[in-house]
């Protein structure tokens, strides 16, 4: 608390000062390029392949806004950011917007002042075990030791679980996904827990992924999201709709593949005033007619980003659960384009 | 043969005897094997003991070396291609990762299309050290030395030439300002203004006159962003950059700390010991996140300079505490000497004093700069991809997720060789400047 209190009083220092500045949405197109904050590299959200391109499904809403914004999905300046280094990045305005599997929580809402943009993926704490130990639930877990990540949302969440379940743990902390990995392998510890969704990618990375079990229990809510600082609405108001965007094509049908066809025009009325072939939506974000279209055309829609970068199909071969659209069962839902 | 004793002696041999082969116990490979493996039981044990643990590392290490893949695109390719040789996963090491990913490890995300540029700028670096650390070669080669920075800072972040040139003639502006207002005014005078103006020259005039020339003759090459350097590249700039700014400044530093003047001795005595009683990474924190609530608004102070600022600092620190120890190490007599000659305080530094300390604290120094050299990785914990954070990268895409040894074991043999290079130069200015006979 005692940190957060302190990075709270940074941030507002900060923002104190950079309250003279010019809008942010102004800053990014004059210079051409959105800075945008990623992970320093988590398996299916971001990481650098062979030619040094970032990929990734926290990567495609970067892409997204920068092509909205700028016509360019490319251009965009990607900055690796650590758990430690990534609300000051933001807050001192070396980044225009963190797209870093950040979980949206008061705290971080209120006291570090920043604004969630939206929920990009609903995620949950989960416990993986190998097979051998014969758990079967988190609750058996009594005296495990327990790999966790330093300055995350879990480490706190652990001790949350641990506690109201009346049992003890010694926690093993760790640095990075990929050393908890190896740690967990070496049998350093007996639990790994972390997000469900890293759970899954690091167990799939595995020689033989049967050996260990995913342990039913989601001790806590972990909606990720991309966030801006607080205090300019219209920055704020370009990611949250172009995030939005890319949900409401999903639900409306429109594809990469489609979307040239579609902003011909149609028949479905809202279809026509998000790719601007009917009223103003662009021009009241202070973007042309067409950035939802150029955001679309990025990487896809929230569906086809799933599935290109951790959906099933790919190693990673995470179900839509929670993250399908609300006409599927799921939670992803975007406010009419009206 | 004198005929005095020709009836007494029976017999003399007139011819050497030939030399013979000495016991085969007493020869070669044999013999040292006995002195030094087999000379007593307890030898002898330790002996058969390390034979097992080399044979037991070995029996591990030659089988995974030698059954490694080098020209799968994924991890799991790798492991199949092992399978199907009746391998596990660790019965042979996927090398593939190095082939694919080595452009990164050393450049980092600097355009490939661009690569001749940092190699050229390496070439520029080696060509203008090469002078300073070999004494054989010609001394005027040592101005080339002096422009070789600039020339590196253009090869690698590109832009307009002039940006180099106009900075480097600051330094101009500044030894101009020694030499002619030190003459009409006096040292004092001439040391400030030396100090002063090349930073009005550099805060006020180098932006307008870099534009205009660029205006007039455009010498332009594609402009690189920090933030696309990383891997090797950037461990060798933060380092080299490291080590380069790190020694005068600890010279003086060590100079001040022994200094009878009064603020120069207790601003260097504070600055080394606030310096070095912090850890690294608390600077290096200090410089990625405290420094941009400091800053005003908009400065888009580059993460890299301010990195390496902080690891000359902080290498500074204990340069001067180890050119102190140097200092400390010389006999009185040697500063009486010089007093006793007439020398002035900067001839008595220059031509007596600072030779022998230095050449004493050779060792210290180069542990130093090793340790620096290697402290570079730390630059992970702020986000910057030195190759730790590269290889962290690298095993986030679903590719090569679950690989480790390969890469750390590719990461340490290119520490190691810079590191070694090092230390071999050490030892070489060490025999080269050894003085005393013993």
């Amino acid at each position: 608390m005692k940190k957060s209190v302190f990075l709270g009083a940074l941030t507002v220092a900060g923002l104190a000062a950079g309250a003279a500045a010019a809008g942010t949405l102004d800053d990014v197109k004059a210079r051409g390029t959105l800075n945008c904050g990623v992970t320093t590299g988590l398996v299916g959200f971001a990481a650098p392949d062979a030619n040094g391109e970032w990929q990734g499904f926290d990567v495609g809403v970067c892409r997204a806004v920068a092509a909205a914004v700028l016509g360019d999905p490319s251009a965009v300046e990607f900055v690796p950011t650590t758990g430690q280094t990534r609300f000051t990045a933001l807050a001192s305005g070396e980044i225009d917007l963190l797209a870093r599997n950040t979980t949206w929580t008061f705290s971080r809402d209120v006291d570090l002042k920043f604004e969630f943009v939206g929920i990009n993926y609903y995620d949950g704490q989960g416990f993986m075990v190998p097979r051998e130990l014969g758990v079967s639930s988190a609750k058996d877990l009594d005296g495990a030791t327990v790999c966790i990540q330093t300055g995350t949302t879990t480490e706190l969440n652990l001790a949350d679980f641990f506690r109201t379940n009346n049992i003890s743990y010694e926690p093993v902390p760790i640095e990075t996904n990929a050393e908890a990995q190896q740690q967990y392998l070496a049998g350093a510890c007996d639990v790994y827990t972390t997000d469900a969704s890293g759970l899954a990618a690091t167990r799939a990375t595995f020689e033989n992924p049967a050996d260990h079990a995913i342990l039913p229990e989601i001790i806590s809510k972990e909606p990720l999201g991309p966030l801006v600082r607080h205090g300019d609405n219209e920055w704020g108001d370009v990611a949250r709709w172009t995030l939005n965007a890319l949900i409401a094509a999903e639900e409306l049908g429109v594809t990469s593949a489609n979307v040239e066809e579609l902003a011909a025009g149609t028949n479905n009325p809202e279809i026509n005033r998000m790719l601007g072939t009917e009223g103003e939506l662009g021009a009241m974000l202070g973007l042309d007619a067409e950035w939802a279209k150029r955001a679309i055309m990025a990487g896809g829609n929230y569906g086809e980003l799933f599935e290109t970068h951790i959906g099933e199909n790919t190693p990673i071969g995470l179900a839509r659960g929670l993250n399908a659209q609300w006409t599927e069962g799921g939670l992803i839902y975007a406010p009419p384009f009206r | 043969m004198s005929e005095t004793h020709a009836e007494t002696t029976r017999f003399v041999r007139t011819e050497m005897l030939a030399e013979q082969e000495p016991p085969i116990t007493e020869k070669g490979i044999v013999k040292w094997i006995r002195e030094n493996l087999f000379s007593g039981w307890l030898n002898v044990i330790l002996t058969v003991l390390s034979l097992f643990v080399i044979y037991w590392v070995l029996a591990a290490l030659v089988p995974w070396l030698a059954n490694s893949v080098w020209t799968t695109g994924s991890l799991a390719e790798c492991r199949e291609v092992l399978a199907e040789k009746g391998l596990n996963s660790h019965g042979g090491a996927c090398f593939s990762v190095i082939t694919e990913r080595w452009p990164q490890l050393i450049f980092g995300f600097y355009p490939p299309e661009l690569y001749w540029r940092p190699i050229v700028a390496f070439v520029i670096f080696l060509l203008g050290i090469a002078p300073v650390l070999f004494q054989s070669m010609p001394r005027q080669a040592l101005w080339g030395s002096l422009a070789a920075p600039f020339l590196v800072y253009w090869m690698i972040w590109g832009g307009s030439l002039w940006g180099p040139i106009i900075t480097a003639a600051g330094f101009g502006v500044g030894a101009l300002a020694f030499v002619f207002i030190g003459k009409a005014a006096g040292n004092i005078l001439g040391t400030i203004s030396a100090i002063l103006l090349p930073i009005l020259f550099w805060l006020f005039l180098t932006g307008p006159i870099v534009a205009g020339l660029s205006g007039a003759i455009p010498l332009e090459i594609t402009k690189v962003e920090s933030n696309d350097i990383g891997g090797f590249m950037l461990a060798l700039i933060i380092g080299i950059s490291g080590i380069i700014l790190s020694l005068p400044l600890g010279i003086l530093l060590a100079l001040g700390r022994q200094s009878h003047l009064f603020i120069i001795n207790k601003v260097s005595v504070a600055f080394i010991e606030v310096i070095r009683g912090v850890p690294l990474i608390v600077w290096l924190f200090t410089a990625s996140l405290l420094l941009n609530y400091f800053l005003p608004p908009g400065t888009n102070f580059d993460l890299m300079l301010r990195v390496i600022i902080m690891v000359t600092l902080f290498a500074s620190a204990y340069i001067a505490e180890v050119v102190r120890g140097g200092l400390a190490a010389l006999p009185k007599g040697q500063y009486e000497a010089a007093d006793a000659l007439g020398l002035d305080y900067a001839k008595s530094m220059r031509l007596i004093i600072l030779p022998q300390a230095l050449k004493i604290s050779i060792p210290g120094i180069v542990n130093t700069f090793i340790g620096l050299f290697k402290d570079t990785t730390l630059v992970v914990f702020i986000g910057l991809l030195d190759p730790i954070g590269l290889s962290n990268a690298i095993r986030a895409t679903t590719e090569w997720n679950g690989i480790y040894w390969e890469l750390f074991i590719f990461i340490g043999l290119m520490f190691f060789i810079f590191c070694y290079s090092m230390s071999r130069y050490s030892i070489f200015l060490e025999k080269k400047l050894q003085r005393e006979h013993r």
